[in-house]
């Protein structure tokens, strides 16, 4: 049976973790190496890799952070942050990436997508969507959430999966930072009307709240960050009580 | 040494590290004395039929692959390029394995992407592992099951997740990117 994937998110500026992290047997909590393998070690079923460092010269030191956590993990990983372009794509899937994640370009450009798919399959590419209940209504965002688009989400998410999207990571911009738990509405919504699969993401406080994600809607995978990170919830013991309540997850 | 396919498929250097991670040596090659005279060869690759297919055949790889007489592992494109035909690009492929390459119908999520273990395994390289164990899949094309199939894997339909034809192995998932078990596949293979 295909399982439910647990996805940790580690921020990257300037080649370093910009959270810390409190593990007791990090030496250096802004290695992000060390903090992969740990997650790795733990159970995680894959990673994403956000970088938010601002200038382009910095990219390089993501390229080669990028090609020394191919060599080291041993499981599939993501990197998002700053995508524009075709080039950028081959330059990190080149380092070892196995997947992209695109945000404010490819709604700039949709058509992106589909350049990226022909070239390198729709497996790698893993299209973002940040959203906010506005005016009664899920609309897209870009630039971090702080733009408003005129997209709807349900119909952008439609879009992207024709484009050629492998997979939505669906970030609920109401949720996210509140820890009551992922926007179960929109993401069973997003997921209903797509064939492809939706990471949840947003929201995660509590191990339920994941347990509620994966019963309550067809997201295949929930991502989170700061509550692995700051260690209120271990993957470890995360994992335990979702198959204690019957949800499948790689042990 | 092991010798790794190169063509026009990505996810090649991705097996490269992981068999440094095992502290094997091996060559990205497309030279034919190179891989004909390789210990072992493995065939990786994600990307599309019919391209790869073109590209080995302008190169004469696959009159080489076909020829191989050392253990070879082919991995997720690797696996379907070895079958008779796939309808990915409506492509003739190296019909090393009696069975065709199906696009999944859309009942679940497609592509399958992500962990997910077996119905039954057989044969020497699933030796130690357990069918409750999972390995990392990501794809929207299948082999169907056939008298080669080494294990079984659910998803929508039964699929080949393991081929075995004498010297000639292949697995959908990728063992380099599956943690642990992966990894004991892999070793496995490499002492064949």
């Amino acid at each position: 049976m295909l399982k439910k994937r647990i996805i940790p998110c580690l921020d990257i500026k300037d080649g370093r973790t910009v959270k810390g992290i409190n593990f007791v047997d990090i030496k250096d909590a802004g290695d992000p190496i060390e903090l992969a393998k740990k997650y790795v070690e733990q159970g995680a079923d894959e990673l994403v890799f956000l970088d938010i460092t601002a200038t382009v010269e910095k990219r390089k030191t993501l390229l080669k952070l990028v090609s020394q956590i191919a060599k080291e993990i041993n499981i599939p990983f993501t990197v998002g942050g700053g995508i524009n372009s075709v080039q950028d794509v081959a330059n990190l899937i080149q380092a070892g990436a196995d997947k992209v994640s695109l945000n404010s370009s490819i709604v700039k450009t949709p058509s992106l997508i589909t350049e990226i798919a022909n070239e390198f399959g729709s497996q790698c590419i893993v299209a973002a969507i940040d959203t906010n209940f506005i005016g009664n209504e899920w609309k897209v965002f870009t630039h971090g959430g702080r733009t408003e688009t005129s997209l709807k989400t349900i119909e952008w998410a439609k879009k992207l999966e024709n484009l050629g999207a492998g997979e939505i990571l669906l970030t609920s911009i109401t949720s996210d930072g509140t820890k009551a738990g992922f926007s179960l509405q929109i993401t069973n919504e997003v997921a209903k009307n797509i064939n492809i699969p939706v990471i949840a993401s947003g929201g995660a406080g509590e191990m339920k709240h994941f347990n509620t994600v994966f019963e309550k809607t067809e997201a295949t995978g929930a991502l989170a960050a700061s509550i692995f990170h700051f260690g209120e919830i271990t993957i470890p013991d995360l994992k335990n009580y979702l198959i204690e309540q019957q949800i499948p997850i790689r042990k | 040494m092991i010798a790794i396919i190169k063509y026009n498929a990505g996810n090649i250097q991705s097996v490269q590290n992981a068999l440094n991670r095992l502290g094997v040596e091996s060559v990205i090659t497309d030279d034919k004395t190179t891989i004909l005279n390789a210990d072992k060869v493995i065939f990786p690759g994600v990307g599309e039929a019919s391209s790869a297919m073109n590209y080995l055949k302008q190169r004469e790889l696959d009159k080489v692959i076909r020829s191989i007489k050392q253990p070879f592992l082919g991995i997720c494109l690797g696996l379907q390029l070895m079958c008779k035909y796939s309808e990915e690009g409506n492509t003739d492929c190296l019909g090393i394995f009696d069975t065709k390459v199906k696009l999944f119908p859309p009942k679940l999520k497609v592509p399958h992407i992500g962990w997910n273990n077996f119905k039954t395994s057989e044969g020497n390289l699933f030796k130690g592992i357990e069918s409750s164990e999972d390995f990392y899949f990501v794809h929207s094309y299948y082999a169907e099951l056939c008298e080669e199939t080494i294990a079984v894997t659910d998803y929508i339909n039964p699929i080949s997740a393991a081929l075995q034809k004498n010297n000639f192995y292949a697995t959908q998932f990728h063992p380099e990117k599956s943690a642990s078990v992966g990894e004991k596949l892999l070793k496995t293979f490499i002492e064949l």
